[in-house]
């Protein structure tokens, strides 16, 4: 059964390619008129949810600015078990502070908010401020940096299932989002993870449904309570001989769920964002091109991703920092004219050569802060489509992180 | 512009069909829905007034006017013009693409009427050879029309018609891509009631939020079909007058921008409840706001009848000897709306409309069946 889903996917629906759309279909007049636009987008409110919500106004407002065309999202959420393994891996102590000091080293890089719109952060430095007391919310902000929180608590495995995952959390998350409100964020990330076991073995329908409702229930609590959400249906980059098209073909599953049910849970699409995968094939497939990574990427953003959210940005996940910016780049060209800004949400992709440079050590404090701003402006080039190299970072491999479960959000 | 070669893909009939400036004739009444309108217009309905009344459209220049495509009835598709040339003949030779009309009616649900309850399609089952046929009859795109109603009182759309309707377009567009035509999905939410314009839109959000989803679930390739919405106004018997199109296009691009994928190359408009006036002005106003503000990467263009045909029967019918006057109101009204599409229609200027009638009382819409009389062809259906 499995077989014959990846069977008809070839067949009846792989030969529309509107990449080329955007140019050859359009008229001249219509990519003029927009080049050129200077009218807002009216949103008319069509539930009395959304036309009650005070937040609406501000969180479409924060959207849009996040989704910023020339930025992108730099994700610097990562538990504390999680930071402690990467510091460590450069020779670092993991404790409070070091890890407070990693996030200083980034906030505080001169002129970020040049190439970064917004921020997430993790719970403990939502409410941490620089060693000389400045709280970092205040200092993102004034770059003009949105700040964000990782609102999930981590992931559990699904029982009955061959080892997926649920993403937890949306117990008491109404309460916290409001005092994240009050701390200084603006939007909230929940990230869901799908796997494709092998060629044919996509993430069951079990799987996908429980995540589905999980990100929707999250998106709708958050803007209840102010807080822009990103939802996140990450179709992991993992083991297996599979191919891009295959990625694209179950990526397409998970996002028309995940979109069927926003629709169903009102959640208002101009005032999220999303963070999705590229589609790559399996890490034991031969590595695709970044055109073929784009052709299929914004193949599957083009059928599932409605034109009124704002912005996609997609998720580094396993790329190396180089092959980020390249595949973002290639996106750009293929898709120049999309409806929302094709651009990024990088963990990894900013910070792997960043740590490595800083290596705990105050010397290299400058010299880290630099990497960083040049990794972020290559991909901000890259979101405009006008990247031409060198990498800052060049060749690097995969940068592979296993799937974590049971943190309970530390 | 010639159409698309025969073994030409979906996507290229389709972004052909919804190519810049272009919209679609939709002149597929059933026997019973246009038989009506010619009685009412004074004539008789028999096969040779419904075929001369057709010849009036596809004999006039409309393809050079901005029509792309003609939706077809059955019996129209196998007609010919008084000079013997076929329908279909008369169509391609100008560039128009012939269509034809899929669905066998709608059917109320058990308890329901049709005139104020819900409904479901008829037709799947039959579809398959069907399409086949119309193919080989030279037909290069197909419609099916579901029809949903908002009446909050009575939580109308109901979850079931909503659902129903949804899967069975979804079958539709499968089937009909399957045999090579670009399926037109049309899930009309009608625009009687008194109902806001955002309460239209909530409903319109769900309707199509749920056809999309299942046009996914069931492989239909969304670059090789269409959508047919209505656009997002008011309900007809809400208070207040006509919304001015300016609303209507805030209204519309909101709903649109959220649940249509831009993989589906054009969103060709009904015109159902609108006078063809309000039809070209609406249809503009919206295209001039998407230039103006972006994030509309489909075509935003129309599938109309009533707003192409009125003007067009009312004066062939006071005297049938002034078709020629006739074919030209159907020239200019197909050229008014292929200007709107561009967002170029004159608001300011005269409309070639010579009616008012926005037909939108007609109890007979969406009639499934011939000349029996309403609640004895409902009474027949329902007992098959």
């Amino acid at each position: 059964m499995q077989h014959t889903m990846a069977m008809r996917l070839s067949s009846s629906r792989g030969a529309g390619m509107p990449a080329a759309r955007s140019s050859s279909s359009r008229s001249s007049s219509r990519s003029a008129a927009r080049a050129g636009r200077t009218t807002a987008v009216k949103v008319v409110a069509t539930s009395r949810f959304e036309a009650s919500n005070p937040f609406m106004e501000e969180m479409r407002a924060t959207a849009a600015h996040i989704a910023t065309r020339g930025k992108g999202i730099l994700a610097s959420d990562e538990s504390n078990a999680t930071t402690g393994k990467r510091l460590e891996s450069v020779g670092v102590e993991n404790n409070a502070e070091t890890r407070r000091a990693w996030r200083e080293l980034m906030y505080t890089a001169p002129g970020l908010g040049q190439y970064i719109s917004g921020c997430i952060m993790f719970e403990d430095f939502l409410y941490s401020s620089t060693a000389a007391g400045v709280p970092f919310v205040d200092v993102l902000r004034k770059e003009g940096i949105v700040p964000g929180i990782k609102a999930d608590t981590g992931m559990q495995t699904l029982p009955g299932t061959d080892g997926e995952t649920a993403t937890q959390g949306l117990d008491n998350l109404g309460t916290k989002c409001k005092e994240w409100y009050k701390q200084g964020a603006r939007f909230a990330k929940w990230r869901a993870v799908l796997r494709i076991a092998g060629p044919g073995q996509g993430p069951s329908t079990t799987a996908i449904m429980e995540n589905a409702h999980g990100l929707a229930r999250y998106a709708q609590i958050a803007q209840e309570n102010g807080l822009v959400p990103i939802v996140e249906p990450e179709v992991t980059l993992g083991p297996g001989s599979y191919g891009i098209e295959e990625t694209a073909y179950w990526s397409e599953r998970v996002y028309s769920h995940v979109f069927r049910l926003l629709n169903e849970y009102n959640v208002v699409l101009d005032a999220i964002l999303l963070k999705p995968n590229m589609c790559l094939p399996g890490l034991d497939a031969p590595p695709a091109t970044p055109a073929e990574v784009a052709k299929y990427t914004t193949r599957t953003m083009l059928r599932t991703i409605p034109a009124a959210v704002p912005g996609i940005h997609f998720l580094s996940g396993g790329m190396s920092e180089e092959e980020s910016t390249l595949n973002l780049q290639a996106l750009n060209e293929a898709c120049p004219n999309a409806p929302w800004s094709l651009t990024f949400s990088y963990g990894r992709a900013l910070q792997a050569t960043t740590l490595k440079t800083w290596a705990g050590k105050q010397e290299n404090w400058e010299a880290a802060q630099k990497v960083l701003l040049s990794l972020a402006a290559a991909n901000s080039q890259a979101q405009l489509g006008q990247y031409k190299g060198p990498h800052p970072s060049p060749g690097g491999g995969r940068i592979l992180q296993a799937l974590r479960t049971g943190g309970a959000g530390k | 512009m010639p159409i698309p070669a025969d073994d030409a893909s979906l996507a290229e009939v389709a972004a052909a069909l919804a190519a810049p400036g272009k919209g679609l004739l939709a002149s597929d009444e059933s026997v019973g829905t246009i038989g009506k309108r010619l009685e009412k217009a004074g004539l008789v309905n028999d096969e040779e007034t419904r075929r001369a009344y057709r010849e009036l459209f596809y004999t006039a220049p409309i393809g050079k006017a901005g029509i792309s495509g003609a939706i077809m009835f059955k019996e129209t598709l196998q007609q010919a013009a008084a000079d013997g040339t076929s329908f279909v003949d008369c169509l391609t030779r100008q560039g128009v693409m012939p269509g034809i009309k899929v669905d066998e009616g709608l059917l109320p649900f058990e308890g329901h009427d049709l005139a104020t309850g819900e409904t479901f399609t008829r037709g799947l089952d039959t579809l398959a050879a069907a399409a086949a046929g119309y193919r080989q009859g030279g037909a290069r795109f197909a419609k099916w029309r579901a029809a949903l109603r908002v009446d909050a009182s009575r939580g109308l759309p109901s979850e079931r018609a909503v659902e129903l309707n949804a899967q069975q377009l979804a079958q539709y567009a499968a089937v009909c891509q399957a045999a090579g035509l670009v399926p037109i999905v049309e899930p009309e939410v009608l625009i009687d009631g008194t109902h806001s314009a955002a309460d239209f839109g909530a409903a319109s959000e769900r309707v199509i939020g749920a056809t999309v989803a299942q046009l996914w679930r069931q492989g239909v390739a969304l670059e090789g079909c269409l959508l047919k919405p209505q656009m997002v106004i008011k309900g007809a018997d809400a208070a207040g007058g006509r919304a001015a199109p300016e609303e209507v296009a805030a209204a519309t691009l909101t709903v649109m921008r959220r649940v249509v994928p831009a993989a589906i190359p054009g969103i060709m408009f009904l015109s159902g409840g609108q006078s063809e006036e309000e039809a070209t002005l609406n249809l503009n106003a919206i295209n001039v706001m998407a230039q103006q503000q972006g994030k509309a990467p489909w075509s935003l263009s129309f599938s109309y009848g009533r707003a192409l045909q009125a003007s067009v029967l009312k004066i062939w019918s006071a005297d049938s000897s002034r078709a020629a006057e006739a074919k030209q109101m159907a020239v200019a009204l197909a050229a008014a709306n292929a200007a709107a599409v561009r967002g170029a229609y004159d608001a300011a200027g005269k409309h070639p409309s010579v009616t008012s009638d926005s037909s939108l009382r007609e109890a007979f819409r969406g009639w499934h069946g011939p000349t029996a009389s309403a609640p004895a062809a409902a009474a027949a259906a329902v007992a098959q």
